[in-house]
Parts: C-alpha cells; structure tokens; sequence
C-alpha cells in the first residue's frame, strides 16, 4: 500500500493542496462596510440585496440563445433586432435596464467580436455574468489588437475575406453577436435552434454548434 | 467611402473617470452611427450632473490604429467615443 503512513497524504491518496483563500481585501472590506451601512441606515435591506442578486444569477446565455433563434426563424423580429434591439429583446421579456443593446449580425463576409478594454461591459440580461477570461487584461488587450489571434485559441479560424469587426464596449451601449445560422438546419424550430446558440457565439469568441452535435 | 466622417480622437491625457480608450487617442477613424445623447459619464463620476452629449460610435481600421504591421490591416475596431473627444479630420492613408 504505497500510500498509507503519510500524514502529508489526503485519504485520497493525494497531498493536500494549500487553501487559497486571503484575507479580505480593501475594495472587499470597503463593500461590506457600504453594504451593512446602507442596510443599518434603512436604504437598503440585506432580503432586497439577496433578491438582486438571485435576479443576477437567474439570468443566463439561455435568454440571448432564444433571441438568436427568434432572429433566424422570424424575420420581422430580426428587423426590430436590427433597429432597436434594446426594444425587440425587452419585448421577449429581457430588459436591459437604462443600457442599450446593439445586435451585430455575422455573416460570411464579417464576424464580430465584443471585448470591453476599459472594465468589463457586458450584456448580461441576455449572457448573465461575464466569464472570467472576458474581465482577463489578456482578452481586453490581446482583441483589440490581435483579434484573429485570439479567436484561434477560441478554435475560431476565419479566411481572410472575413473581415473581422471588433467592437469596444466602451460606454452605453452593450453588444451581443447573432451568429450565422448553421447550414443544415432548414425547417428547425426555434426552441431545437437555440440549443445550438453557445455564450461564446454569442460574445464573437466561437460559432454555433453543429446540427450534428445536438 | 468618400461621404465618411473623419473624426480624429483628442490626444489629451487628463486625468479621473474618462471613457475614452487611451489606445485610441489621436487616431482617427470614421464615425458609423451616432447615439444619444447620453449624460457625461466624466461628470456622472464624481456625483454632478451630466451635460447630455452625443455618443459616436467610430470605426477604426487596424491599420489606422497599430500602423502598417497590424494583424489584418482592413479589419476594424469600433468604440463608443463620447462628442467632445472628437475633432474633424482628413481620411487617413491606410487602406
């Protein structure tokens, strides 16, 4: 039994591996200090801050998947997309709030791709939270300057008569890419199409699943 | 192409809350649409009221951006530049 008589040893068998947790850190001292303060001083309750952020936590890439798939199968809706997606996806019931969307549509001839270099702008009425790598300073710096680069390691090769548009999320406006519908895919509902609508096709960082791999 | 409207980013290097991306300052571009008007997000920072002002969204070309040895010179990148960045410029000569 080489892994018995080793107190260093987890029963797995394994070394234990060394916590990672720190102590809290000024801005995370700072926002619980704010926090219970606002909650004492009665602006704030600690149930209306927990039902916020199970409202965050609720939302997630399913909602801009059936925007996705609303947009290839109904063409009037992808019309109102395309002039005021604030309005078209608040109308699904995905209000982005005082933001305003934009819907950048990939085609053979251009692909999209949203970054935020200056924080982490995103719309997350329709994505929910931002995946780590999109608040990474190697995403928001590499994107805008080496996007073809960057979309390789995403496993995303585009010919170079694709022009590739990288969009700054720098302000009000908040970006979600409506990939190309997938070839193969004639006469799908829009329920079994929005299975094919990952987050990153929705971000510019990958493309929709195959029809095959439903 | 020829009815572009050439905007050139303010180089200026103030400091606080500002919303214009430092790669892009002093390059130009060309504005795709405009937005707004939305509220100063300079003033909005430090608890004033906001002046409403235009928002542009300007493309830029790779090229116009990091020089002649970018990745893909006529790819682009487009960014939310708030009015009073902007200032009135000639084409540039990249493709």
């Amino acid at each position: 039994m080489p892994h018995d008589h080793h107190d260093h040893l987890s029963p797995s068998g394994h070394p234990y591996r060394p916590d990672d947790d720190h102590p809290l850190t000024y801005w995370q001292q700072m926002e619980i200090a704010v926090r219970e303060l606002l909650i004492e001083k009665g602006v704030t309750t600690a149930a209306d801050i927990n039902t916020q952020i199970d409202a965050m936590d609720a939302r997630n890439p399913s909602h801009g998947a059936a925007v996705v798939a609303r947009a290839w199968t109904d063409p009037a809706f992808r019309c109102a997309l395309r002039k005021d997606a604030s309005a078209a996806t608040r109308e699904m019931g995905f209000d982005i709030g005082p933001m305003r969307l934009i819907a950048l549509e990939n085609t053979t001839d251009q692909h999209n791709i949203v970054v935020c270099t200056l924080c982490s702008c995103y719309p997350r009425n329709l994505l929910g939270l931002p995946p780590d790598w999109y608040k990474s300073r190697a995403y928001r710096s590499r994107t805008v300057k080496e996007p073809r680069k960057v979309l390789a390691e995403f496993g995303v090769t585009l010919p170079e008569s694709t022009t590739v548009r990288v969009h700054d999320s720098t302000a009000d406006m908040r970006y979600v890419v409506i990939p190309a519908r997938p070839e193969g895919t004639e006469g799908w509902s829009a329920d079994d199409l929005a299975k094919l609508v990952t987050r990153d096709s929705m971000i510019g960082t990958g493309l929709p699943k195959s029809p095959d791999a439903k | 192409m020829r009815d572009r409207e050439y905007m050139r980013v303010r180089s200026d290097m103030p400091p606080g809350h500002v919303r214009t991306p430092s790669y892009l300052r002093g390059k130009v571009g060309w504005v795709e649409r405009t937005l707004g008007p939305f509220e100063n997000p300079e003033q909005l920072a430090y608890g004033l009221k906001g002046d409403p002002l235009p928002l542009m969204r300007v493309r830029f070309s790779m090229a116009d951006v990091w020089g002649p040895a970018s990745e893909t010179p006529h790819d682009t990148i487009d960014a939310e530049i708030y009015s009073h960045w902007l200032e009135p410029a000639e084409a540039p000569n990249a493709p």
